[in-house]
């Protein structure tokens, strides 16, 4: 880690107004302010407009969720993973799934797999849209949160064909998939493959050499590679530091060692750095697509195993085996076997793990999340560390974090 | 009649006009920017939202103007009355038009409230007061993001003064006056018999930067983006204005939009030769029914195909195209044989083309750009703009100096 070279940060000497003596301001901003993305409370102290010190108050939106996973079954936990991070519930789903199948030691035949690839990749880019929108609306760049939302409005109208939720999908569950891909899917996919790299031009030919954007974010919102570590900080933030960590290329899951796509990274480790790794980011998203579009394999979309996937209702009309175990699992849900086990993705915002306990019974003895919200909202102190209240901002915006996934 | 009757007479049409048009900009506004962000804007008050303006007002009087116990009492109900008095006053120097002359009556009077002959200067004083409206506003708040925001605004709006003064300069220098109507006047006729001699393509290039700098300065002088740190939403809330409501608020919006007409009448006056037309004379009168004639056609067209958009459009459409054909009509016959009134109107409607594509401009970066922070802004006016301004400034006198 030590052998990445990061530049240093060019503001702290630049820009740095000396105004003599002064009386400090303590600015309460938040919970409710329009660039707190949520319920976020950030105390700064201010030196005319330069924070001197900032403290972040988190847990407004504390839901308790973990603790509600443990009165749940295993599977009616799926549900309550979907608000955890309300912008990317199907990687959730996924961390989830994939935690309790490794405990189970479950197989998920490829078909599933693919259709959980592709769909969580649609759920970055969907995320990262809501990212570049509110970060550019954060800037005074109003028109690219608006482009940014029509290209939302279509992903959840996918979401919704799929799932019939346009949000809370829980799509994935434990053994597959809740059902099979809609007939008609392919045409779905293959209309927004071909709309989707031409938008992603446009948002970078509004932004990417606009000078005023540029003079916004280039050199702004630094932190160095060292604290970010020790704070936790993952995903496209570290990324943008120049270290090439994601845990789709290192620890591969579902079957992401079947696709090719590249990691991007950038060294400048700024606000604009992380804005080209989350752009280029989409790219590799829709590469990885556009491979489960072509080689999608046929078969079935759940697992083989009678006692934990719920039977089709075909099967269970007709077959009195199928209604037993509908009956055994609608009522008191399947056991998993006693033991922990942690599961880890890449989710749009870095790493999300999901540490499942078991205790052998049908119900998760705890489920402890690492979110990467929380990890990256740690940064805040340091990368608010005597900058203008305008960068606060613009860094605010690249740590892309959400309340509910801090707080949980 | 006696000067004072037609003065008041003409105060009177001139307040109404341009309280109705300040409402109208800001529906323009709200249109042009939401079609620009794939939306629609207002549509639901009256026929795609052309009474949304009223609404609004309606809504901003009748709501009740919270205020909050903390405040300086007197500097915070003075500050929006300020602001929009001030904002309101620069108006009355600005001629719209050459004169009213009505042959059978034996009347004719200039179309402006005054002809100051140095009304360039009162509009600058009259700005540079303005400011106070707004750090007033910002600091009798007692809030910390008006204060804020008002210190933003007065930093800025102090430094931009100055690059814009120093692109002021420059056209007077040419024109030799401070009148706005001699102003104006100065810029008629055409070179080659098809460029005009406005001030924008004299000395080429030096009056293109000079406009250049001028409604640079212009968008930092309204606080529009991208030079609308005060009003930042998501540094600031709402800045300045953020304890304010009902009234006063409106005083606050009104004032920014009336500056905003001001700074591009004044840009009109200075470098697009005020009423002066595009092209030469008997041509040039026939585009203003010319325009109304093809919204007439456009409306009647569109009222003739499956709207997909409201149902009433089919009732709408016809009769604004109807409205605006009789304008077209009407105007057309002016044109061509009333010369007293085509002397009024022709001059008029360049000088508010002029000023209503300037707006659009000022729309149109709102909706693109984003926003600078506050030491770049500063280091933009006093590294970049003001050198420049004083070089475009020495080398116009130069060339002045040395052509007489």
């Amino acid at each position: 880690m030590a052998d990445i070279e990061t530049p240093a940060a060019p503001y702290l000497e630049e820009t740095v107004i000396d105004s003599g003596t002064t009386r400090e301001m303590t600015l309460n901003m938040g919970p409710q302010h329009p660039s707190t993305h949520g319920v976020l409370r950030i105390v700064i102290k201010l030196d005319g407009e330069i924070i001197t010190d900032a403290k972040a108050d988190i847990g407004y939106l504390h839901t308790g969720i973990e603790k509600q996973c443990e009165s749940k079954t295993w599977q009616q936990v799926v549900p309550l993973t979907d608000r955890v991070d309300y912008l990317s519930n199907l990687s959730n789903n996924l961390a989830y799934c994939l935690a309790v199948e490794k405990l189970l030691g479950l197989e998920v035949p490829l078909r599933a797999q693919y259709f959980r690839v592709m769909l969580s990749e649609i759920t970055r880019i969907n995320s990262h849209l809501i990212w570049l929108g509110t970060s550019a609306i954060d800037l005074g760049a109003m028109s690219v949160f608006f482009y940014c939302f029509r290209e939302r409005e279509e992903i959840l109208r996918l979401f919704e064909f799929f799932s019939g939720q346009r949000m809370m999908t829980s799509y994935f569950r434990i053994g597959g998939l809740a059902l099979d891909a809609p007939r008609g899917w392919r045409k779905w996919i293959k209309k927004f493959l071909d709309v989707m790299p031409s938008r992603i031009e446009m948002w970078e030919n509004l932004l990417n050499e606009n000078p005023i954007f540029k003079k916004r974010t280039q050199g702004v919102g630094f932190i160095s590679l060292e604290d970010m570590l020790d704070f936790g900080v993952t995903g496209p933030m570290l990324r943008g530091a120049g270290m090439k960590v994601d845990l789709r290329k290192d620890v591969p899951y579902s079957s992401y060692d079947k696709f090719t796509f590249d990691v991007p990274t950038q060294t400048s480790n700024d606000v604009y750095g992380r804005y080209l790794v989350r752009m280029e980011e989409m790219k590799q998203s829709l590469r990885i697509i556009q491979q489960c579009y072509d080689g999608m394999p046929e078969g079935d979309w759940t697992a083989d195993a009678p006692k934990i996937v719920l039977p089709d209702r075909e099967r269970m009309k007709t077959q009195m085996e199928a209604l037993i175990y509908h009956f055994k699992i609608v009522t008191e849900g399947f056991r998993v076997p006693a033991g922990d086990v942690y599961q880890a993705v890449e989710s749009p915002r870095g790493e999300l793990g999901y540490y499942v306990v078991s205790d052998g019974t049908s119900k998760p003895y705890r489920i402890f999340m690492r979110t990467p919200s929380f990890g990256n909202l740690q940064s805040l102190a340091k990368l608010f560390e005597r900058v203008p209240i305008a960068d606060s901002i613009a860094s605010l915006g690249s740590m892309d974090f959400v309340l509910g996934d801090t707080d949980r | 009649m006696p000067l004072i009757v037609i003065s008041i007479i003409k105060a009177a049409v001139v307040a109404f006009v341009l309280l109705t048009a300040l409402a109208y900009v800001q529906w323009i506004e709200r249109k042009v920017l939401a079609h620009i962000q794939l939306r629609v804007g207002p549509y639901r008050v009256g026929p795609h939202g052309l009474l949304q303006p009223l609404a609004d007002v309606i809504k901003l009087i009748t709501k009740e103007g919270v205020m909050p116990s903390h405040v300086n009492k007197f500097f915070y109900l003075m500050a929006p009355f300020m602001a929009v008095a001030l904002a309101l006053i620069s108006i009355s120097v600005i001629p719209f038009g050459t004169k009213l002359e009505i042959p059978a009556l034996g009347f004719s009077t200039p179309m402006e409230l005054t002809d100051v002959n140095i009304g360039i200067l009162v509009i600058l004083a009259i700005s540079a007061v303005g400011v106070y409206g707004v750090a007033l506003g910002g600091w009798a708040s007692n809030n910390k993001y008006s204060l804020l925001g008002g210190l933003r605004s007065s930093a800025q709006m102090i430094s931009y003064e100055l690059p814009m003064s120093l692109a002021i300069v420059s056209p007077l220098l040419i024109a030799n006056t401070l009148s706005m109507r001699a102003l104006a006047e100065s810029q008629a006729g055409f070179y080659f018999g098809f460029i005009p001699k406005w001030h924008l393509f004299q000395l080429f290039p030096l009056q293109i930067i000079a406009f250049l700098i001028f409604v640079i300065a212009g968008f930092a002088e309204t606080n529009r983006v991208p030079f609308d740190l005060p009003e930042a939403e998501n540094e600031l809330v709402a800045g300045f204005h953020t304890e304010y409501s009902s009234m006063g608020f409106a005083g606050f919006f009104m004032a920014e939009y009336c500056n905003m007409i001001t700074i591009c009448a004044v840009a009109t006056h200075l470098f697009l030769g005020g009423w002066q037309p595009i092209f030469p004379a008997p041509y040039s009168d026939y585009v203003a029914p010319l325009i109304f004639l093809l919204a007439a056609a456009f409306l009647i067209f569109h009222s003739l195909q499956t709207l997909k958009t409201r149902t009433w459009d089919k009732y709408t459409f016809p009769a604004f195209g109807v409205i605006f054909g009789g304008l077209g009509a009407g105007l057309l016959g002016v044109v061509a044989f009333v010369p007293w009134l085509r002397e009024a109107i022709i001059p008029l409607f360049w000088f508010v083309a002029k000023v209503f594509l300037l707006l659009f401009l000022f729309i149109w970066i709102r909706g693109t750009l984003p926003r600078f922070r506050y030491d770049q802004l500063m280091r933009f006016t006093w590294l970049f703009l003001f050198p420049v301004a004083l070089v475009q400034l020495l080398a116009t006198a130069l060339v002045v100096a040395l052509w007489n």
